[in-house]
């Protein structure tokens, strides 16, 4: 069964319709691609998946649940993490404590507790310490972990959020354009990561992405929005050869007839 | 002694204001209410019922409130606990909205208390005031409740607690896709600071003994928000330092207002002529630090002694001005 779903999922601002009608269904440990031109209502899905937005129709399942409508540091909680597409880090916070940030959502320990530093706490915090520095390691973050984060280059930034996604203890991850503005190396680089971590965490992940060349040699399913709607899902082989997707991203061929 | 007391108590109302201005980035822009409030409930429930008959000559105290008498401690706690119920019962509207509206609602319920401490005479006097409260606050109260503040807070702060306060202040967006429920973070901050605000506002009752609803206009928030603008935005350090440099100048200068005599000139006082020092310094401030003096950085034992052993040369990691 799959593990996050939706069903006949519609959003509308005012009279735009954003996404009309779409339907995912992806299973556990799938690594599911949605691509389509510029303001297909790409983010949109993400910004529902995540519960930033409430659909004006539809519902999404997750793991045998409705989630449709539930804030989004719930839906956290519950295992779907997410990145941005245009990156949010908490810039004046140290690369750790970004990390550490996003660890913040599993800790038992209360207010008193933290403040009169009882024994709960102390033992949540060490134990976040050394994990947000193990995570730092495995992303080749460890040696800036005392620097700004906004202070990384740009690449390390993508990888940062990542972490910090991570270390909230995801079962489903959603990354939104994790390749914009990487070169072909640094994104040869990131599949070779996301395959990384895939494996290592047992993840399910989401991924949108303009960069056919990732998403290509990346995903085993494809779903094709433009202007909200789903113009052709399935493996990426099919999709490269599909006549709608192409028409989308490169335009229809035509004869101009004035009539 | 006086300024000592006063000094403690604007640290302990600089401290929680920084917790939810400075940390959490929430321009909140109503602590006198919450002072009001303090000040109001600890100075009735410290005044014996021969005293407020006394003080409520045109209306008469309500009935619960004229028969109350308190120990200090316990009215300085309720006064607290007074501010926490006032916040809790505001912080629904107010955290529904953020920047500038959240300073406009937060502005407007400072508001209404200043004017409900002026109409409601039954329980306030109105515009008359309390007067001849025991000068219960001394440095040991003042100073003790100013280092349990900073204690909490600095605690809270510096705690996971304090990561997520400061996540939000940086990145709401994120912060809740990091699985922060902001509302609740905020809310607890607020409250926290509620309580700091209370317990101030009865110390500073029972240390200038009368108390009107003049005392405790907008203008006494905006005291606090050049404090910790001056001390710097987010640090309880230069939220300390600043509180105590602007209560104690604000002092030191009268000298520049007494007429004074310099090489056989007599210069007559001026009045006013501190706050226009006091102005002016706060320019240079704001001109050479922009981010008030201590930024966001905290003082440490660690990182004196680095700055002691490396001298000038030496650069302390993040300590250098952004």
């Amino acid at each position: 069964m799959a593990l996050l779903c939706t069903e006949n999922l519609d959003m509308r601002f005012g009279g735009l319709a954003a996404l009309s009608d779409l339907n995912l269904a992806v299973p556990e440990g799938g690594l599911y691609g949605l691509i389509g031109p510029n303001g297909a209502g790409k983010t949109t899905v993400f910004n529902l998946i995540s519960g930033f937005l409430q659909p004006t129709g539809g519902r999404i399942v997750w793991d045998g649940r409705e989630i449709t409508g539930e804030p989004p540091h719930r839906l956290t909680a519950w295992g779907i993490a997410r990145t941005f597409q245009n990156i949010r880090l908490f810039g004046e916070l140290s690369v750790l404590d970004n990390v550490l940030v996003g660890f913040h959502c599993r800790s038992h320990a209360t207010w008193g507790e933290a403040v009169l530093r009882l024994p709960r706490y102390r033992r949540e915090e060490l134990d976040r310490r050394s994990r947000g520095l193990a995570l730092l390691e495995e992303v080749g973050l460890a040696a800036a972990a005392d620097q700004p984060a906004g202070k990384l280059p740009y690449g390390h930034q993508r990888r940062l959020e990542i972490a910090r996604a991570l270390a909230t203890g995801p079962r489903c991850l959603l990354l939104d354009e994790p390749a914009a503005g990487l070169n072909p190396q640094e994104t040869g680089d990131l599949i070779f990561f996301i395959r990384a971590i895939k494996d290592r965490y047992n993840l399910t992940i989401l991924v949108i992405e303009h960069n056919l060349r990732l998403v290509m040699g990346l995903c085993q399913h494809l779903t094709v929005l433009d202007h909200g709607l789903t113009i052709a899902a399935g493996p990426p082989a099919d999709i490269r050869k599909h006549p709608e997707v192409i028409r989308a991203y490169l335009g229809e061929e035509r004869v101009a007839i004035s009539s | 002694m006086r300024i000592l007391n006063n000094v403690a108590i604007f640290i302990t109302l600089a401290v929680a204001y920084n917790l939810i201005n400075g940390v959490c980035g929430q321009l909140h822009l109503g602590p006198n209410a919450f002072i009001t409030l303090g000040a109001y409930t600890a100075a009735l429930l410290t005044m014996t019922p021969a005293e407020k008959t006394l003080n409520f000559l045109v209306t008469p105290l309500y009935w619960p409130l004229s028969q109350a008498a308190l120990p200090f401690p316990a009215a300085l706690l309720a006064g607290g606990l007074v501010a926490v119920a006032f916040a809790l019962l505001t912080g629904f509207p107010v955290f529904r909205v953020r920047g500038d509206y959240l300073a406009i609602v937060t502005l407007g319920f400072g508001e209404v208390v200043r004017v409900l401490a002026n109409n409601l005479q039954g329980v306030t006097n109105g515009p008359l005031g309390l007067k001849g409260l025991y000068p219960y606050t001394n440095l040991w109260w003042s100073w003790g409740v100013a280092v349990a503040a900073t204690a909490v807070v600095a605690a809270l702060v510096n705690s996971s607690y304090g990561r997520a306060l400061n996540a939000i202040r940086e990145d709401e967006t994120a912060a809740r896709a990091s699985g922060i429920n902001t509302f609740r973070h905020l809310l607890g901050a607020y409250l926290l600071s509620a309580f700091f605000f209370g317990v101030g506002g009865g110390l500073l009752a029972h240390l200038i003994t009368t108390i009107s609803p003049s005392l405790f206009t907008f203008f006494l928030t905006f005291n606090l928000l050049i404090i910790i603008v001056v001390g710097g935005l987010g640090s309880t350090t230069g939220a300390i330092l600043a509180a105590a440099g602007f209560t104690l100048a604000g002092e030191w200068l009268r000298i520049v207002e007494e007429p004074a005599a310099i090489f056989g000139f007599t210069i007559p006082g001026i009045p006013g002529m501190r706050m226009v020092i006091l102005s002016l310094a706060l320019l240079l401030v704001i001109i050479f630090c922009r981010r008030g003096l201590m930024g966001r950085r905290e003082f440490s034992w660690a990182g004196l002694g680095r700055r002691l052993r490396g001298g000038v040369a030496g650069s302390v990691p993040g300590a250098g001005k952004p």
